[in-house]
């Protein structure tokens, strides 16, 4: 309980932000029309992409004196999240480039 | 620049730290702001591209000014191999995303999140050495962050290959066990990760086998799940990649990623339990799969199936006022939208009136179907959303259904025994005249029968869709 308890206070304000972010999810997706799922899962996967910080991270104070397999694997890190915010928001993009073109 | 600013709680923070938390805060308001425009037709772009500034922004203030635990910044080379690794990165999303077909895009949207996932279990494997030992609040969101990450990588991988094509369903009864088994066998191997008194140093190979682990139960936990439903899953997965997003945010304490991450993984549950709730199922459900083996209980009367020649059909379309077309996975199978969207403007300049019905999961995923004829430059206006188009069902003169299925299939009102039961339909059985193309008389997805085509008034259209509507629409030009 005590252990509990401290990790609470330890992570307090990640908590925090993680409570109010799942309210403000469920409710900024509410009410979405059917026509938008697939742009907006899509984006949302783009969002998610955010991970990419973590790569810049690993690589950004990796040590290149000599080779190392974290080095590598950081520099594929940093490949999957770039695919997954740049592919994620030209995909996006370019389903809803479609919508707009025939609205004129 | 960097200089000391203030102290805060004993420690001193520069100018460098401050602007970066303020790029962060920035970057998780785009997010919020990008992702609720992105729910409205009017400003989804817009919101993609602030969404994107956001995510740019974070990205460029953290190459510059983020520091580590000694107070270093990123040194030069680093940065230049940065930039030379998001360089091939963004050249190769962006080419696949552009040169695309729209009919592959599920499996796509797929493939992205497998990379997303990809990158968070590596970032927590790589920075599981890091962790001070007995530091079970890191090491936590270490090891969740590592599991979540690597089966929404190996998961999202496999419902690509299916999409694709590539990969079959295999569904065993034993699965359901052995997957229990493994999943419970995983996060034991977490938890004693988790609570060992040893020093992570000492605990490399846990990790890697903890990382083996996950990456063969999100193989395991997509296999036997159909391909149908595929969309549910890729959702689900969506959201694991943004939960093990946000674990890693937790290992930096970075707002921004923790926001991110939980952003999307609260929005991708709610699209999930969505998704699910237009097919009338449960999460569960979904998982477990059940479908198609319930099979029907009730016996209809079965009448006899009528066909339409060509000729008929064109001159019963030209007749009509009202004309409802209902599409379904085998027009875009067939890559017949263009053609349907050819086939309705033939008919507008007979003034006959003819609106698109779309089901909520029709395609291969919600809103697929508006994507594809949107491509086709069918207008916006002429997508009806099922709940719009059905209570003027009845007025409707014909009713075309294009390769749909059990999204028409009436049983979902009244045979209590169907695994569609309760399933919100698009009422194509209320048209006064109904036309079914089909290539022949396979079941739908679900695998059930669809009295629909033994309705008395319908008539069956028999071919390949783009062959079919395109003889049709020669045959209306004629008329």
């Amino acid at each position: 309980m005590e252990n509990i308890l401290q990790f609470f206070f330890t992570y307090k304000e990640a908590i925090f932000i993680i409570a109010l972010s799942i309210f403000l999810g469920i409710e900024v997706i509410s009410n979405v029309p059917a026509v938008l799922h697939t742009p907006l899962m899509s984006g949302a996967n783009a969002i998610s992409g955010v991970i990419i910080i973590g790569g810049i991270i690993v690589v950004g104070h990796a040590d290149l004196s000599r080779f190392s397999v974290s080095l590598v694997l950081g520099i594929l890190a940093l490949i999957f999240g770039t695919l997954n915010v740049v592919g994620g928001f030209a995909v996006t993009d370019r389903m809803l480039e479609m919508f707009k073109k025939k609205k004129k | 620049m960097d200089k000391v600013i203030g102290n805060l709680n004993g420690i001193d923070f520069t100018m460098g730290e401050t602007l970066l938390e303020l790029s962060y805060l920035v970057a998780a308001l785009l997010f919020v702001f990008g992702l609720k425009l992105l729910s409205h037709p009017e400003t989804a772009r817009k919101g993609n591209l602030w969404a994107a500034g956001g995510m740019g922004l974070a990205m460029i203030t953290t190459l510059l000014l983020h520091k580590n635990a000694a107070g270093e910044g990123i040194p030069l080379t680093n940065v230049w191999i940065i930039m030379a690794v998001i360089g091939v990165g963004s050249a190769l999303g962006w080419g696949i995303a552009r040169k695309i077909k729209m009919t592959a895009m599920p499996q796509l949207v797929s493939f992205y999140n497998a990379t997303g996932g990809a990158a968070s279990a590596l970032v927590a494997l790589l920075e599981y050495p890091n962790a001070k030992t007995g530091d079970v609040g890191s090491i936590f969101v270490t090891v969740l962050g590592l599991i979540i990450g690597s089966v929404a990588f190996s998961g999202s991988m496999i419902a690509y290959g299916k999409l694709d094509g590539k990969v079959g369903d295999i569904t065993k009864p034993f699965m359901t066990y052995l997957n229990l088994v493994l999943l419970v066998f995983t996060f034991g191997l977490g938890a004693y990760i988790i609570f060992s008194p040893n020093q992570p140093a000492d605990m490399i190979w846990a990790i890697y086998a903890l990382l083996a682990f996950s990456l063969i139960y999100g193989v395991m936990f997509i296999m036997p799940i159909g391909g149908a439903d595929m969309p549910v899953v890729i959702s689900l997965l969506n959201a694991f990649t943004g939960i093990a997003a946000a674990m890693a945010g937790f290992i930096y304490s970075n707002q921004a990623m923790i926001l991110g991450g939980i952003l999307v993984g609260a929005a991708g549950m709610i699209l999930t339990i969505l998704m699910c709730r237009a097919m009338n199922r449960s999460l569960i459900n979904v998982i477990i799969g059940a479908f198609g083996e319930g099979g029907t209980a009730i016996a209809h009367e079965q009448g006899t199936i009528k066909e339409i020649t060509l000729s008929d059909a064109a001159i019963l379309l030209s007749y009509s006022k009202k004309v409802v077309i209902i599409p379904g996975y085998g027009l875009a199978a067939a890559q017949a939208q263009h053609i349907a969207h050819e086939l309705d403007t033939v008919l507008a300049g007979k003034d006959v009136d003819v609106r698109y019905a779309i089901h909520p999961v029709a395609g291969r995923m919600p809103g697929h179907m508006n994507v594809l004829l949107a491509e086709a430059d069918v207008p916006y206006e002429k997508l009806i959303e099922m709940d719009d188009i059905n209570p003027d069902m009845p007025n409707v003169d014909v009713a075309i259904v294009i390769g749909a299925n059990d999204v028409v299939n009436p049983a979902a009102y009244d045979d209590p025994g169907s695994p569609i039961f309760g399933m919100p339909i698009i009422n194509a059985h209320l048209a006064k005249n109904i036309i079914v193309m089909k290539r022949g008389m396979g079941k739908g997805y679900a695998g059930i029968e669809n009295y629909l085509f033994f309705n008395n008034k319908t008539r069956m259209l028999f071919g390949n869709a783009k062959d079919s509507l395109q003889k049709l629409v020669t045959e209306i030009k004629s008329i």
